[in-house]
């Protein structure tokens, strides 16, 4: 990626992400638990991060964003694929190595309040992670970057003695970006930072991640599966669907030229808070819903609901993500799609067609057998 | 005269041994034939209680409702529980955020929609269920005769949105109240919906009173729009006045937090201070005044009365926004 740091010089990766893939398996049977199929959150994920910068994660719930998330910090073990992270190599990583390098790499919930501890006052909370790290020298020097962290997500100090229930959405958020905070870490994964937020407190949350990012140079991968806000906060957006990237562009670029029909659908059906805008915009109506992650389509995953589908090779031959040149069109070189069609869609060459929705059968969607992942009290 | 005339309501939970809470307080909005009708507001300051009221579905015990909801010249405060259950699928239906709540685990999806079909429009067997593969079809699920067999956790919560708009339109309601219909849902599968409520509104002419926290929603469907804090309506105006001036502090502000998808990279949030807590008792001035860029002295001398403009739009503010500048 040829993307610049913020004071303008070339940021080199933090995070860099290949092949990754996270099957889950779908077992069946009481005694035998056999293994009848998988689930295919995450299926082969290219991604780097710059330094410094904010990578946005957007798609429609359960195409494996919080998989992707989670499997990069290596709270979900990846079935294959690499996550360098520093340059270090982290699925090889012994467990101690890779506890140490955790305080680098922190994480938020959408529901700070079932990642928090009840029983725990603020203090406490962000004590411990301290403590588990060795970070400070005695309790004194503990109290006193607790207390700087505090000021830094405008937490006031009689927080400290409270307990996670005592305050209001926003305030809990702002304990959990403190935890993570605390630690002095150099990534931040933000799973859904906002989506559980009222609006106007949603952009006290955003301005507060922009300004930390600002002050202590953090590197974001923020996932939300609101476009609005994904594009607003990040430098780089990557469109997921069913377990891969569709597209990857520098946030302004995603907006002003998507190539990918599903991008383009997303992004046609995002309200706009404007009415002249909502008159005029043109809507790509998608049909049906997402297919079964256990069973996705053949070829391109997004053939079955793709206006833009052709008779050859969506249907059977899968798309990588790509840079392509279109004349007339600036995409840059960090721009990527994977549609075979990107470039006679790019032109308007191809029209889209109507689309019948297929059935999507809801019995393989969820595996019974498999619990749902909870959140992590402590990942710490 | 509206279809629809909801007058003064105010709605108190009042339980014994608890702090009395005044949900709503004192709404008024009409909604005619044909048209989309928007409340808006953030989360606890009144719209569901006031969708509840009008529809006589709130708790009888602990509850006080007053003020009026003329539907077609008659109150629905006052009628009796059996017409309002005569009137509730007839004429007004009603769609939640959580489809769930409203279908019945047990019974077929099938069978919900000919039930209705059976109670409403009379008819019985294979023509009810002709009538209702039909209505499914209409809504977009795909392979209709099989869904009708289908349980609702069968079905995804799209899916299953649309079986509740398919009774809904089953016995064509002169008025729908959507109550957050689309906000447990993905945006692609929002914007069919959407969609779908807009033909509805268009085709039949059903009033349509749409309740949700997203200005980006009202801006698309609505003709009027009531913004709600605390339970009072804090402004109100046809969709264009108001997005082209928003006089109240409040709705300034929730404009301010949205990040706009057409929005340049790097332009700023402008987010409301505080939170909904930091509320004070409409009675000793505005409710919103502890959270006020705008606030001045008088605005907590006494609750502020809802000045209208010549352009149908109320605000209930004594130090308005009057500047398009500062509004965009
Ligand atoms: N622990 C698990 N076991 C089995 N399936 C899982 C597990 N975690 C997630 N999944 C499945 O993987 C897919 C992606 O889920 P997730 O990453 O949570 O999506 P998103 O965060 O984009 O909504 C979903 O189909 C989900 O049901
Ligand atoms: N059954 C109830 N008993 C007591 N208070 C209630 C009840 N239902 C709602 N409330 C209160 O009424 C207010 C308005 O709630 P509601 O109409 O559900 O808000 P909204 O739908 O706008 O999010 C809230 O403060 C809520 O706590
Ligand atoms: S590859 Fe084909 S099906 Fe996939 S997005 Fe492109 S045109 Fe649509
Ligand atoms: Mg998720
Ligand atoms: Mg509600």
């Amino acid at each position: 990626m040829t993307s610049l740091a913020k004071d303008g010089t070339p940021a080199s990766p933090l995070v860099e992400v290949k092949d990754l893939k996270v099957h889950f398996p779908i077992k069946k049977g009481v005694i035998f638990d056999k293994v009848i199929g998988h689930v295919k959150a995450v299926d082969g994920v290219d991604l780097s991060i710059p330094r410094g910068r904010t990578y946005g994660l957007v798609g429609e719930s359960g195409c494996g964003k919080s998989t992707l998330g989670r499997a990069l910090l290596q709270l979900t073990p990846p079935t294959g694929g690499s996550v360098e992270f520093d340059g270090q190599e982290l699925t090889k990583l012994a467990p101690g190595k890779l506890r140490s390098m955790r305080r680098r790499m922190q994480m938020i919930f959408q529901d700070p309040l079932s990642s928090l501890d009840p029983r725990q006052n603020v203090e406490s909370i962000l004590i411990e992670g301290l403590a588990a790290h060795g970070i400070g020298a005695d309790r004194g020097e503990r109290r006193k970057k607790v207390a700087e962290t505090l000021d830094a997500v405008g937490l006031p100090r009689w927080a400290l003695s409270r307990y996670p229930h005592e305050f209001s959405g926003g305030q809990r958020q702002r304990i959990g970006i403190a935890r993570a905070l605390v630690l002095g870490p150099d990534l931040i994964v933000a799973d859904e930072p906002v989506s559980a937020l009222d609006v106007s407190i949603q952009a006290q949350v955003i301005n507060l991640l922009e300004e930390l990012q600002d002050q202590l140079n953090l590197t974001y991968l923020v996932i939300a599966h609101d476009l609005a806000v994904v594009r607003h906060i990040s430098d780089v957006v990557g469109v997921m669907y069913l377990g891969a990237l569709v597209e990857e562009a520098p946030s302004d670029d995603i907006y002003a030229a998507p190539l990918h029909p599903y991008t383009r659908a997303l992004m046609s059906a995002v309200p706009v808070p404007d009415p002249d805008v909502e008159d005029q915009r043109e809507r790509i109506l998608l049909a049906g819903d997402l297919p079964s992650p256990a069973n996705p389509p053949k070829g391109c995953r997004f053939h079955t609901r793709c206006p833009w589908a052709q008779p050859t090779r969506c249907a059977d031959e899968r798309p990588v993500l790509r840079q392509i040149t279109v004349e007339g069109l600036e995409t840059g070189s960090d721009h990527r799609v994977a549609c075979h069609w990107a470039e006679d869609i790019a032109t308007g060459k191809l029209r889209p067609h109507e689309v019948k929705a297929e059935l999507v059968h809801q019995e393989a969607e969820t595996p019974t057998e498999v619990a749902p992942p909870s959140e992590p009290t402590s990942i710490i | 005269m509206a279809l629809l005339e909801v007058k003064d309501l105010s709605v108190v939970f009042a339980r014994k041994g608890e702090r009395e809470v005044r949900a709503v307080d004192g709404v008024s909005f009409d909604v005619d034939a044909g048209e989309v009708v928007g409340l808006v507001g953030e989360s606890g300051c009144g719209k569901s209680v006031t969708s509840l009221a009008i529809m006589g579905l709130l708790p009888k015990r602990g509850v006080r409702v007053s003020g009026q909801a003329t539907f077609d010249g008659m109150n629905l405060l006052q009628t009796d529980e059996r017409t309002l259950r005569d009137i509730r699928g007839r004429d007004v239906a009603m769609i939640f955020q959580d489809p769930l709540s409203s279908l019945n685990p047990v019974v077929p999806i099938g069978l919900q929609v000919t039930e209705v079909l059976t109670r409403h429009r009379g008819m019985k067997g294979e023509a009810a269920k002709k009538e209702a593969a039909h209505l499914l079809e209409r809504v977009g699920i795909p392979d209709p005769t099989r869904r009708l067999k289908e349980y609702p956790h069968q079905l995804s919560g799209g899916m299953r949105q649309r079986a509740l708009i398919a009774m809904a339109v089953a016995c064509a309601p002169r008025l729908l109240i959507a109550d957050e219909p689309t906000t447990a849902l993905d945006v692609t599968i929002q914007a069919q919906i959407l969609e779908l409520l807009k033909d509805l509104v268009r085709d039949s002419g059903t009033a349509l009173l749409m309740i949700t926290h997203d200005l980006g929603v009202v801006a698309g469907m609505c003709k009027s729009i009531n913004v709600l804090y605390a339970g009072r309506r804090v402004e109100s105006a046809p969709r264009r006045v108001l997005f082209a001036q928003r006089h109240h502090p409040y709705t300034v502000g929730l404009l301010g937090s949205i990040p706009r998808l057409d929005a340049p990279k790097g332009e700023k949030l402008r987010p409301i201070t505080g939170s909904v807590r930091d509320v004070l008792p409409w009675a000793e001035g505005c409710a919103f005044a502890p959270r006020c860029f705008n606030r001045v002295d008088r605005c907590v001398d006494g609750p502020p009365e809802l000045v209208w403009t010549a352009a149908q739009h109320g605000y209930r503010c004594v130090n308005p926004v009057m500047e398009a500048e500062t509004a965009k």
